[in-house]
């Protein structure tokens, strides 16, 4: 452990208040305070200690919900399609039923995508350890946790053993000051830093988002940024605790109450990185500086302002990025040169972890309310969670993007990655929200442009990667 | 866990940079309850046409590199999902051994697993293998983890170093889940002083 008189980052000190041994070699054995599985990685885990006769240490302090491979479709409750799919889900229950973990099922009003159930459910705390076997696990750093995704094998481990064997990682910190421009969100944020520091950017690194633009975030911005962390290479992203973070938290349902609350909020104050405390690597921007973001390529990191053009590979001095851009060209069928607003897109995906909050089917119906979706286009709505559907239904908001031409779905992971029914044929070209553009991500052959919640609302109103902002101007 | 032992194999050439494990294993192919026989879906959306038929530009599609036990891969090897169905399909390939400048987390954690060894090894050190396991047929490399050493096919030895712990339980085909249960009793006295400090968690 080190030594607690030194100034310590957030991240310090949640590693160290869950150190449960040390070995001599520096690998530690860390405490895991939540962990949440699903469809997709858990059945191999449950297996493993079948086989080997072990039980579930803490099932209290797990969840469990089905949410890639469900269907979005309002006939779900009746049929899902995909035999495997549904060997999937009805080995989720029936796993859950034998060990005894607290099981949300597919039609249950609470049903989503995990990164958003746990939050809205109050089972994500600062200060906590949160794991689940899935790399999108960062988005509950945005309440000051320390979150992260785990493999299959981990997962058996913490099933075992509530805890997980690791080595510290370093402390990176990435603080955005100033004020984001109109029309700019925290989706805009995380491409940006991604942007800036690539892929491997944050490898071996947990990320500490600071400044007055983070600050200025609310919950939801924050969780779309820490969502993201993943793809800057980041172990895990967090923003310390606040009062928002606690306003968010006061009556979820797994949240503590009463007394207990305020002995919670009282110790969560004090999550906070020391004046002073060492960072291995500081990177700073300007929210000034960011403009609406949109990728061209297959990796999150080939992400430009949404006013640039694709970029030429001639321009590389790097051989093997080069190389990289040249197959990101052929793959994503774009010439270099051709400004990014040029480029047409046949389906539209407002969804995902990273965008499916209600804030994003907010900030969507903006764009959509008095317009129509452009002929040949097809545009998705997946909310993150059956709470978000129905905040959104109370709103009004369904009304408005149906009435426009949007198809309004049930909760899920839906086209983020397509292993449900809704996925790009070859070639298609889709304006995202989720967070990956891989090849073959939204459907083999698929190619996905990622953007904001407005951004993408926009693409399916004009048929092109647009920029929002003058259509936000026009809409007052 | 099977034993890691010292393995010597023709090592196949794979430069592309941020390869990710949508592309290692594609999500067609997650839906399975099972950990083993995913090793026909590696890198399948490379490997084979649409209509089924393989790739016959694709390096693993290509004599000798089919049946390699050593990958040399580009930066970044592995972003991405934290699906530990990448490891399953390759190890279920055959592949064993991956060298790379750099390794995503979650990816080279979830290696250790399941008997394959990730050695992350400098840039210039990489690209010289990597034009080694160009060589086809004469591109046998020798990697032995207790020396922490790959023998190149001139002779050559480049080291590397490997975790010690995590070398150890390689070695040794060790279960790290037995391990850790050993532990059981400080794990007990953990949580009872969080109880008493944290009643809410």
């Amino acid at each position: 452990m080190s030594d607690t008189a030194s100034p310590r980052t957030l991240y310090d000190k949640i590693w160290d208040s869950h150190v449960v041994d040390q070995q001599d070699d520096g690998n530690c054995l860390i405490y895991i305070d939540r962990h949440i599985i699903h469809e997709v990685t858990s059945p191999q885990a449950f297996e493993g200690l079948r086989m080997t006769g072990r039980k579930l240490r803490r099932p209290s302090a797990m969840i469990a919900v089905p949410d890639h491979n469900v269907p979005t479709t309002s006939d779900r409750a009746t049929r899902v399609d995909d035999p495997q799919s549904q060997i999937q889900l009805e080995t989720l229950e029936a796993n859950c039923k034998e060990f005894g973990v607290d099981y949300i099922p597919m039609l249950d009003a609470r049903q989503g995508i995990v990164h958003i159930v746990g939050p809205e459910q109050g089972f994500t705390l600062p200060g906590t350890t949160i794991v689940c076997g899935d790399s999108h696990t960062s988005t509950h750093g945005a309440f000051g946790a320390l979150a992260f995704g785990i493999g299959t094998s981990e997962v058996e481990h913490v099933m075992a053993t509530q805890t997980l064997i690791l080595r510290r990682s370093k402390n990176m910190r990435v603080d955005v000051s100033g004020e984001l421009g109109f029309g700019v969100t925290a989706k805009d944020i995380a491409l940006a830093i991604i942007g800036a520091i690539g892929t491997a950017g944050g490898t071996g690194h947990v990320i500490e988002y600071t400044g007055s633009a983070i600050r200025g975030l609310s919950m939801e911005g924050r969780m779309t940024l820490c969502n993201m962390a993943i793809e800057a290479g980041a172990r895990a992203g967090m923003v310390a605790a606040d009062e928002k973070t606690f306003a968010y938290l006061q009556g979820r349902p797994k949240a503590p109450k009463g007394n207990t609350y305020e002995q919670a909020v009282a110790h969560w104050k004090t999550l906070q990185t020391d004046e002073g405390a060492h960072f291995d690597k500081e990177v700073f921007l300007k929210a000034e500086d960011i403009a609406p973001q949109v990728t061209w390529g297959t990796s999150p990191q080939d992400v430009l302002a949404v006013t640039d053009v694709v970029p030429n590979p001639e321009d590389m001095d790097d051989g093997n990025r080069k190389a990289a851009t040249e197959r990101a060209l052929k793959y994503m069928g774009l010439e270099a040169g051709t400004p990014l607003v040029e480029i047409p897109i046949q389906k539209v995906f407002i969804g995902s972890c990273t965008n499916a909050r209600i804030e994003d089917i907010r900030e969507a119906a903006v764009i959509a309310k008095g317009r129509q979706v452009a002929d040949g286009v097809e545009a998705l709505v997946v909310p993150g969670s059956g709470l978000v559907k129905a905040q959104a239904e109370e709103e009004g908001l369904d009304k408005i993007l149906t009435a426009a031409g949007f198809d309004w779905r049930e909760p899920g992971c839906s086209m983020c990655l397509a292993m449900n029914a809704d996925k790009l044929q070859p070639q298609e070209r889709c304006a995202s929200t989720s967070n990956r553009n891989f090849e073959g991500r939204q459907g083999p052959g698929g190619r996905t442009h990622l953007m904001s919640p407005a951004m993408a609302a926009a693409a399916a109103v004009t048929g092109y990667i647009t920029d929002v902002r003058p259509m936000m101007k026009e809409q007052g | 866990m099977e034993k890691f032992t010292t393995i010597r194999s023709v090592a196949a050439p794979m430069p592309t940079i941020n390869v990710d494990t949508d592309m290692i294993i594609p999500q067609q192919h997650l839906k399975t309850i099972k950990r083993t026989g995913l090793g026909k879906f590696a890198f399948s959306n490379l490997r084979y046409h649409a209509d089924g038929s393989e790739n016959e530009d694709f390096v693993l599609n290509k004599e000798p590199y089919r049946t390699a036990q050593i990958l040399i891969a580009g930066d970044n090897f592995g972003c991405g999902s934290s699906r530990e169905h990448a490891p399953w399909a390759l190890t279920d390939f055959g592949l064993r051994v991956i060298i790379a400048p750099s390794f995503a987390d979650i990816f080279f954690g979830n290696c250790f697993k399941n008997g394959l060894l990730p050695i992350t090894l400098p840039q210039e050190t990489v690209d010289k293998l990597m034009d080694d396991a160009g060589r086809g047929a004469n591109a046998i490399m020798t990697v032995d983890l207790e020396k922490q050493e790959i023998t190149g096919p001139d002779g050559g030895v480049v080291s590397f170093s490997i975790d010690p712990f995590r070398r150890h339980c390689l070695l040794n085909g060790l279960d790290d889940i037995g391990l850790t249960l050993e532990k059981a009793d400080k794990i007990s006295k953990f949580e009872e002083t969080q109880k008493a400090t944290q009643p809410w968690l």
